[in-house]
């Protein structure tokens, strides 16, 4: 939903950020207002991962120019943890699995290091079981789950549930949702995406990163960013999706191309 | 973003229990001979048997040499530097606790073992020893009401000679190893439990030992004696404070199960390591083994080591009895400079005797953490089941990890599994907790106390908890 006077959540200013010595994103600009649904589209190896990570913290990367503010604060100024409970979320890709660590035991502690940033009071073990099983139906997650290890041995569904389970708990400000739709199956991908469109209100804001306009039918995105080579190369509306579906990404080449041909020209 | 702190810095935790109490002490000469341990002995008014006992075990000791097969280096021990004896100068074990020593209380009370009526733990009945004696024992009246005896060794041998002659050196024979002879012939005090037929413990029983004098070595001697159908759960606690000497720590623990009776044994070690650098921290050689004589009998070993700057320690159990069962399970947690060669031994001759081990190292800083176990099947253990897990987690890249099992059987039809793995605590996992809100430290100890769970869930359920928070402590800024 696209309200031009909602709070402004994410502003992203010539982002440049490299891993080791590899530059990969070389000056992204994006806005993010609340209520708004955003996809960022991309091939393999454009950025569109690493945008995300950069975004979360991840120490693998090194931002090396520009800004990301959150609610107007420097974003990239915080710890992983802090950029958590203030209200970023990142669904990853490839959820990893930490052996001997309770699943359930794992999600109160980190809803409850949201709930003390909010100023709410902490869940105790049995307040949290009843707040948990009432998320677990937005993702018809199986009780089950809550008492394995975090991840380990969860088909890539489940794991990816388990990412939207952790979203519903920690209420974020702005998700961002990296490849969620890789590894569902038709039945599972509705399910994931009726729960991201359940969380989704007037307050919040998502980023889609995806590959396929196939999680684009079933979650409408207010904006299409097309990445490539480190930056956003276009942005439109929905019906940008349906393009690169019709089209493919051989147009963003040729684009690319031409654009460094005309850089060539004026540096001539 | 700032930097993630690192492995190094986290493991770097001031140890808490380093303070000295300030208390007269009587000490004996430094040095050992004959003279020493007639000397030690004279002191307790001991009877012939054990003065005898001590006699022999020291002339055994003379022509031992220190075991050198374990993955551990130190510096040579010169026996001769070594107080053999040192108690806190107040006359005869006081009937009352008003008349121990405040000073003596109040150290207790800081290491977080009240002993008072008013303070006392509800459910556990505690041993308290300082340097070389048992300075007091809760709840002896209510054990007594039981028939259970619960005091010192000391006591125990003025009071039950004959449970002491029949019981004493029969589980580790005084010739056992160089470190047990050595014990044998100067153990100072411990604690001594008997359960008697068909008894289950009304309460946890704790032994908490503490090492005040700088250069004096500790010998304790625990015996723990379960009658047939009686059954009990028992806890060691240890601390000391910093010194930049090492101290020696020698002490024996034998435990006898008869028929269909059971005895769990935990410990939560937490001797003084030493420095960053290696400096200090005591030398931990311990013998403990369980005789599971009777059929049906049972012994679990748990233990949680995160102290000493050596530690080498293979709780036992010889599996004699027919049906019987042992058990280890084990957390031994290293850093800095710390090395500990741990692990168990097994020793199956009754048919169908069972034995699980489960070991769990973790290995930080520059320090080696090694499990070395044996299980053995005799010619009549028919039946005899094995299962072995060993796992370790490194933390760092300066940190070593070893499993060295052994497996020894004359029984075709024995069924021996063993299982082991290594992990790293990798940035992905916790980059993965930190994303959801956990920071770096308590992500490291929810990771750590997540691989330790098995064995945790083995601690009686007022330790688990102490034992959780121990092992955050200890790392403390050791992870990046």
């Amino acid at each position: 939903m696209i309200c031009p006077d909602a709070d402004l959540l994410l502003e992203i200013v010539d982002l440049h950020a490299r891993v080791e010595d590899q530059p990969i994103l070389k000056g992204v600009n994006l806005t993010v207002r609340a209520g708004e649904i955003h996809a960022v589209m991309g091939r393999n190896g454009s950025g569109k991962s690493t945008l995300s990570k950069v975004l979360a913290g991840h120490p693998a990367y090194t931002v090396t120019g520009g800004s990301v503010r959150y609610r107007g604060a420097d974003l990239l100024d915080l710890e992983p943890e802090q950029r958590s409970r203030i209200g970023l979320f990142l669904g990853f890709q490839y959820p990893v699995e930490i052996p001997g660590v309770s699943n359930l035991e794992f999600l109160r502690v980190s809803t409850n290091a949201r709930r003390s940033e909010l100023g709410k009071e902490e869940l105790d073990t049995f307040a949290f079981e009843d707040v948990v099983r009432e998320r677990l139906e937005v993702v018809k997650m199986d009780p089950a789950f809550l008492e394995r290890s975090v991840n380990e041995g969860f088909s890539g569904g489940e794991k990816k549930r388990n990412e939207i389970l952790q979203m519903a708990l920690l209420e974020p400000a702005v998700a961002i949702l990296d490849e969620t739709d890789s590894g569902l199956d038709i039945d599972a991908l509705r399910i994931v995406a009726a729960g991201v469109n359940q969380l989704s209100t007037p307050e919040n804001a998502t980023l889609l990163i995806t590959h396929y306009q196939r999680l684009l039918d079933v979650i409408i995105p207010d904006y299409v960013h097309v990445m490539a080579a480190g930056r956003i190369l276009r942005t439109g509306g929905k019906e940008l999706a349906f393009e690169l579906e019709e089209r493919g990404y051989d147009w963003v080449d040729a684009e690319l191309a031409s654009e460094s041909r005309s850089v060539a020209e004026v540096a001539g | 973003m700032s930097t993630a702190p690192t492995v190094g810095d986290l493991v770097s935790q001031p140890y808490k229990y380093g303070f000295v109490t300030d208390i007269e002490t009587e000490k004996i000469a430094k040095g050992l001979s004959e003279d020493v341990v007639r000397l030690i002995s004279a002191k307790k008014s001991e009877p012939t048997f054990l003065l005898d006992f001590r006699l022999r075990a020291y002339r055994q000791w003379l022509r031992m040499t220190e075991p050198d097969w374990a993955a551990l280096g130190h510096a040579p021990i010169d026996y001769q530097e070594l107080i053999y004896y040192a108690a806190p100068k107040q006359q005869e074990k006081k009937a009352s606790l008003d008349e121990v020593d405040p000073k003596l209380l109040e150290t207790f009370d800081k290491l977080g073992i009240p002993l008072s009526e008013q303070k006392r733990l509800s459910n556990v009945a505690v041993d308290a020893v300082f340097d070389s004696v048992s300075i007091a024992t809760t709840y002896r009246e209510k054990l007594a009401e039981h028939g259970v005896i619960f005091c010192s060794i000391s006591e125990a041998v003025k009071d039950h000679p004959e449970l002491i002659a029949s019981y004493l050196g029969t589980v580790v024979p005084s010739n056992d190893n160089f470190f047990a002879a050595l014990n044998s012939a100067v153990f100072s005090d411990g604690s001594f439990v008997f359960i008697p037929k068909g008894v289950e413990c009304p309460m946890e029983l704790s032994t908490y030992f503490r090492i005040n004098s700088g250069d004096t070595g500790q010998f304790e001697r625990t015996l723990i004696v379960a009658e047939e159908g009686a059954s009990v759960s028992y806890l060691e606690g240890c601390t000391a404070p910093m010194f930049d000497t090492n101290q020696l720590h020698a002490a024996v623990v034998e435990l006898v199960a008869l028929d269909d009776a059971s005895i769990k044994y935990s410990t939560v070690q937490n001797w003084y390591a030493g420095d960053e650098n290696g400096k200090g921290g005591i030398y931990n050689f311990v013998t403990k083994r369980g005789q599971c004589r009777g059929d049906r009998s049972h012994i679990s070993w748990t233990q949680v080591e995160t102290g000493s700057a050596i530690t080498w320690k293979y709780p036992s159990c010889v599996l004699q009895g027919a049906d019987s069962v042992g058990e280890f399970y084990s957390v031994a947690l290293t850093n800095n400079r710390q090395q500990a060669d741990t692990g168990t031994k097994m020793i199956h001759l009754g048919p169908r005797s069972r034995s699980t081990i489960v070991s769990k190292g973790i290995s930080a800083g520059q320090s080696s953490n090694s499990y070395r176990g044996l299980v053995q099947i005799g010619p009549k253990a028919v039946g005899a089941k094995n299962y072995s897990q060993c796992d370790s987690m490194l933390i760092g890249d300066q940190a070593a990890a070893n499993t060295y099992p052994y497996i020894r059987s004359q029984q075709p039809d024995a069924a021996i599994e063993h299982e082991a793995s290594t992990c790293r605590i990798s940035a992905d996992q916790l980059f993965y907790l930190q994303s959801r809100g956990i920071g770096f430290e308590a992500a490291v100890s929810m990771m750590v106390s997540g691989f330790c769970r098995d064995v945790f869930n083995q601690l009686p359920m007022e330790f688990a908890a102490e034992a959780d928070k121990l092992l955050a402590l200890k790392l403390e800024g050791s992870v990046g």
